[in-house]
């Protein structure tokens, strides 16, 4: 049976995301800012068209803001996570394989769906249940390779006439696609590939799947020969059926005597954290989720019972302690609830990868080289760990402001928070 | 009388034994304890299709002739279509609002179900989204307050 893989990309998701409660803004341009509120990791289609761009600090573009009635938020991934689930949940129940590949994107497979219905119609099926069901508008790309699907996603997001669905299984039609595809819009193709390929000549992702393997396997890696297999149709990322790499990594403990406190809780989440990402690195993993835990003695009835969970994906995978740290105490502070003692509390990474398959982040804040020094500063606190007893730590001492994020457009947590529910009237 | 060297007695394991807290009912085990298949979900009653289920709250008093009340907690169901008759929360010019949706006879229109608030006809030019199909009303009843 053909092999055929879709594509299915939620349109600026966290841009969609923000509007799905506020009708107010559907037609206003929003963007969405990093952590710390630095700079712009997400646009409306509206701020795209203003020609705002994809990383810019948003102390630079205060003129812009005003004069346009751009609208602000933070990062509020505790909304992108519920409705990411959901996107996927939803698509679970329309392919018999989902594989989610990021926040906001997944493959299905579809091999042997066309001989049921069309793939094309199927496309617009999914599309259109996506929306109806979530609020969240998506594109679909449908071709026989993983590359060849995320370049028909791409076609469906950028010509209007697709109607956000391309069928990409015929030869004809991939090369017409790929002729007016810039090699760099190629998945696996970086900005530095990219350059170098550019001054090679190879301009369009044709040109990259005429060129001879052999010779750029030479130049460059094994991957990209994969790369150009892959846009001339023959899938070489089948559906992972080896065995997978440990999926998650829990740290928990009881505590000795309940602890009440918000410093004593964040204590003691920081350790958990802390140890879950020495064990992550120990692995050589990333992660790409993490959860929080916690809940009062259940057996203590005569007391006030109060647990809470939260999870957050991140945009990149990582196993930096710094950044998970401060994820898990952004989890935390808001579901604290004073007055209860606790008896348990734990933290969990999740969605764990391998360096190799981490799709890279062309806005993430930290360049290449400030990543290669935090991959650095975490191994000789590993080293200093290992050895001495003096433990080396996240500067949780410093107190919780320094911790602190910036959050100061931050929307509700409309879906999962009693309190926080979008209000009617 | 034979003797056999079981081990030095400082070098026992000590056995921890849990400590079960929930009560354990000692003689005869409960006539009841086979037949208890699963619990009640109030889940399972409200929510048919939980990623597309959304909630929110009311506010105002529009509605409270269906029994819709400022503070409820409305389950609202993304995956159903719209129908004549159906109480949905829509966005119309900007807003969020849970009324009765009438698409007979022409104009669409939707309706309060309080004497109070004035219908709305959906003219040319408007823009009205459908959010979702109400399916639930959730109510928590405040105890001992006089009306």
């Amino acid at each position: 049976m053909k092999t055929v893989f879709a594509l299915v990309d939620c349109n600026n998701f966290y841009a969609s995301c923000e509007k799905l409660f506020r009708p107010d803004l559907r037609d206003t341009p929003v963007i969405v800012l990093s952590n710390n509120d630095g700079c712009v990791v997400a646009r409306s289609r509206e701020a795209k068209a203003l020609g705002i761009k994809m990383g810019v600090p948003v102390h630079h573009i205060r003129s812009e803001i005003r004069l346009h009635g751009i609208h602000l938020f933070s990062s509020n991934y505790t909304l992108y996570g519920d409705l990411s689930r959901r996107v996927m949940t939803t698509l679970e129940a329309l392919a018999p394989r989902v594989d989610v590949y990021s926040i906001d994107e997944a493959f299905l497979d579809l091999s042997g769906v066309e001989r049921v219905v069309p793939l094309r119609d199927f496309g617009h099926q999914v599309k259109d249940i996506v929306v109806q069901n979530t609020g969240l508008p998506v594109c679909v790309g449908i071709a026989p390779t993983r590359t060849l699907a995320k370049l028909a996603n791409y076609a469906a997001k950028k010509y209007r006439a697709t109607e956000g669905v391309v069928d990409l299984t015929d030869t004809g039609r991939q090369r017409r696609l790929m002729a007016l595809a810039p090699v760099d819009e190629v998945w696996g193709v970086g900005r530095k590939i990219s350059a170098k390929l550019q001054a090679m000549g190879i301009t369009t992702a044709l040109k990259l799947a005429d060129a001879d393997p052999a010779t750029l396997r030479k130049q460059f890696s094994v991957i990209l020969e994969r790369t150009i297999r892959e846009l001339n149709g023959i899938a070489c990322i089948p559906w992972e059926d080896a065995p997978q790499p440990k999926k998650q990594i829990m740290c928990s403990r009881s505590f000795g005597s309940p602890v009440k406190a918000l410093p004593d809780l964040e204590e003691a989440v920081v350790q958990f954290a802390s140890r879950a990402t020495e064990k992550l690195r120990k692995g050589g993993q990333y992660a790409g989720t993490l959860m929080v835990f916690f809940r009062t003695n259940s057996f203590r009835t005569e007391l006030p019972q109060y647990s809470n969970s939260a999870s957050v994906g991140l945009i990149t995978p990582t196993q930096d302690s710094r950044v998970i740290v401060q994820q898990v105490l952004s989890l935390l502070r808001p579901m604290y609830r004073p007055g209860y003692g606790y008896a348990k509390a734990g933290v969990m990474l999740s969605d764990l990868v391998n360096k190799a398959i981490i799709q890279e982040d062309f806005f993430a804040n930290p360049s290449p080289d400030q990543d290669d020094r935090a991959a650095r500063l975490m191994s000789v606190m590993d080293e200093i760990n290992r050895r001495s007893r003096t433990k080396v730590c996240s500067a949780r001492q410093a107190g919780p402001a320094a911790y602190a994020m910036r959050k100061e457009h931050l929307s509700p947590a409309y879906t999962t928070d009693w309190r926080q529910l979008p209000g009617v009237t | 009388m034979s003797c056999i060297l079981l081990g030095d007695a400082q070098t026992f394991l000590r056995l921890r034994i849990p400590l079960f807290l929930e009560r354990v009912s000692a003689g005869f085990p409960s006539p009841a304890e086979d037949y208890i298949e699963k619990t009640l979900d109030l889940n399972e009653l409200c929510i048919q299709h939980p990623a597309a289920t959304f909630f929110v709250r009311v506010q105002g008093e529009s509605m409270i002739g269906v029994g819709i009340f400022p503070d409820d907690v409305l389950v609202v169901d993304r995956s159903l279509r719209a129908q004549h008759g159906d109480i949905i929360i829509a966005s119309l010019e900007s807003e969020m609002t849970v009324k009765e949706l009438h698409l007979t006879p022409p104009p669409v229109c939707l309706l309060p179900r309080n004497p109070a608030y004035q219908p709305i006809f959906i003219e040319d030019g408007m823009v009205l989204e459908v959010f979702g199909v109400v399916t639930n009303v959730v109510r928590s009843l405040k105890r001992g307050r006089k009306s």
